[in-house]
């Protein structure tokens, strides 16, 4: 039998995503790749991997997987995000460290609330072949990933080693906040001069909140109409992630992995690119405030996050055993009792 | 009018031309879209050619918007000549019964017979101006201004693969089963999309495309060539 996570439940969406699908843009093939990169990232760090490995992407509700392999070594990154061992050894294992399942192992990634989306890594990657240069799935246009889709129950998923290595668990002693209250950064344009002056006020100084009509492709927002100075109609031109395209209803929608690579709409601005996996946290609901820099500030706060990860990966120590052991046989005994203590 | 530099965000630098569509902007934003090939600027992730711009995607850890936009500048300043590939596409389409829904509404909507549509329509070289919508989504033009007319009303949800529309002064193929709102006129037994070809997308924005028309016979028997990928449509490279 191949190495493989068995699909008992798939969760809500749960596709295998890596750091996109780059150079087809100019044929019209979207980048996709993982919404929240930084807890991908993170997610193969601690699983012993490298950044564009392949991970399971996670959105809203996990999916419960059964290991049929000898051994994996797994890891989960996203907030409150958790790895729940289920069966005859049940037990929470929790986020932003790796563990090691034996075969048959069943266990629920659960997220608790406080993120839109995690990503589950698994120690040498999921073995997939690439198309078009990339794991990632594009499920709109049907390739990539598990046959072009989101995760079915029954799926096999194939991984590529039937082994963990033997090392030491890792983990992350102060994850990286969700950031679910801190104003979204934009830089204006590339179309800001389609818009009246009041629209740009709006957009900087009222509250918008995520809508449900949204997915891979695109976060629609609730909130004030920004309005266009004089149609909305533009010749079609590129798009980046990020973008806030504004379509005639002057409701906002902020272009995700998925977006088309072209479009037809002004956008307004474009969320500057260390604040993406802050939009991608963010579920149907949560409000969003956006502020302006410009570009040169965009840069550094793109530096400035990319040396904040590599902290964070820097911090990455083994979990000390006798600790890791109290921590699980005190949540065994909170699942025994129903009592949740206090663990400060 | 002069080039202009919008910025979105630190991902990406358009390189705006004009601000509509018209073959000696394509060919401003096509020639830019060959130079930067050429010139392999380091921090560049890739390039998006559309109707009127240029769309750098750039990666803010490897160059700068700034840097970029300088190198940029003197490409477009340059005087050394293009060496340009396009390649002239020859595609087979039937304009009969079910392969052209639309064919006879637009035929009255243009108050001309369905086969002067097709043959208005199977009679111009089209050019590639970009690539967009959906994956392998060809926008070519000009169509000849007795078949311009805008969008349908009312859009369908499901268009077929191989559907040929036509609106505004454009035309395409659709490559995948999409929401659609042009005027179906015809269907093509060639496919234009494939994940397994390289590159993916049977044209490139620049190349020029004509059409042939073809009977339901040659239709069935083309498709089912291509179904067993034993057909490849002709190409002549053009010259620069």
């Amino acid at each position: 039998m191949t190495a493989a996570l068995k699909v008992v439940a798939p969760g809500m969406h749960t596709t295998i995503q890596d750091l996109g699908r780059h150079g087809y843009q100019a044929f019209g093939v979207p980048v996709s790749g993982a919404l929240d990169a930084v807890n991908h990232r993170l997610a193969n760090r601690i699983a012993g991997n490298a950044d564009d490995a392949a991970t399971l992407e996670i959105l809203f509700r996990g999916p419960t997987l059964e290991l049929t392999a000898e051994s994996a070594r797994v890891a989960v990154a996203g907030a409150s995000a958790e790895i729940e061992l289920i069966g005859e050894r049940r037990r929470i294992l929790g986020g932003w460290r790796s563990a090691l399942l034996r075969r048959g192992q069943a266990f629920r990634v659960s997220m608790l609330g406080e993120t839109a989306c995690c990503y589950l890594a698994v120690e040498g990657g999921f073995s997939v072949e690439p198309c078009l240069g990339s794991v990632s799935t594009y499920a709109r246009g049907g390739f990539g990933g598990l046959e072009g889709r989101a995760l079915q129950p029954g799926d096999l998923v194939p991984l590529a080693r039937e082994h963990a290595s033997e090392r030491a668990e890792l983990g992350i002693t102060e994850p990286p906040r969700s950031g679910r209250e801190q104003p979204i950064r934009i830089v204006l344009g590339p179309q800001q001069d389609h818009f009246i002056d009041s629209a740009l006020e709006c957009l900087v100084s009222e509250e918008f909140v995520v809508s449900t009509h949204s997915d891979r492709m695109g976060m629609r927002l609730d909130g004030p109409i920004l309005a266009h100075r004089e149609g909305y109609n533009i010749v079609s031109d590129g798009i980046a992630t990020g973008a806030i395209q504004v379509p005639g209803s002057g409701q906002p929608i902020l272009l995700l992995a998925d977006h088309q690579t072209t479009g037809g709409y002004p956008k307004i601005a474009t969320v500057i690119s260390a604040d993406i996996p802050l939009v991608a946290r963010r579920s149907p609901g949560d409000a969003v405030r956006f502020t302006a820099v410009d570009v040169a500030e965009a840069e550094l706060l793109r530096r400035e996050a990319e040396a904040a990860f590599q902290a964070l990966v820097a911090g990455l120590a083994p979990l000390k055993a006798a600790s890791d052991l109290d921590s699980a046989r005190l949540l065994d005994a909170n699942l025994i009792s129903g009592v949740i203590f206090d663990q400060t | 009018m002069a080039v202009k530099f919008l910025p979105s965000a630190d991902s990406a630098v358009v390189v705006e031309f004009g601000d509509r569509i018209d073959r000696s902007v394509s060919d401003r934003v096509l020639g830019l879209a060959a130079r930067m090939r050429a010139a392999d600027i380091g921090g560049v992730i890739e390039i998006v050619p559309t109707f009127r711009s240029l769309m750098v995607h750039y990666d803010p850890l490897r160059t700068s918007s700034s840097e970029l936009i300088g190198a940029i500048q003197s490409l477009l300043n340059s005087k050394t000549r293009l060496d340009r590939r396009r390649r002239l596409w020859r595609v087979p389409v039937c304009y009969e019964g079910d392969f052209a829904p639309d064919l006879a509404r637009v035929a009255e909507q243009t108050k001309l017979a369905p086969e002067q549509v097709a043959a208005l329509h199977a009679g111009i070289r089209y050019h590639v101006y970009m690539i967009g919508f959906v994956p392998g989504y060809p926008y070519m033009g000009d169509l000849a201004e007795s078949l311009i007319l805008p969008r349908r009303a009312d859009p369908r949800i499901r268009v077929p693969p191989g559907s040929v529309a036509i609106a505004t002064g454009m035309t395409a193929i659709y490559p995948l089963e999409s929401p659609g709102g042009w005027h179906l006129i015809g269907t093509t037994p060639i496919r234009i999309f494939d994940t397994l070809a390289s590159p993916p997308a049977l044209f490139a924005p620049g190349d020029a495309v004509e059409f042939e028309a073809i009977d339901r016979d040659s239709f069935v028997r083309i498709r089912s060539a291509t179904e067993r990928r034993e057909y490849r449509p002709t190409s002549t490279e053009l010259p620069a």
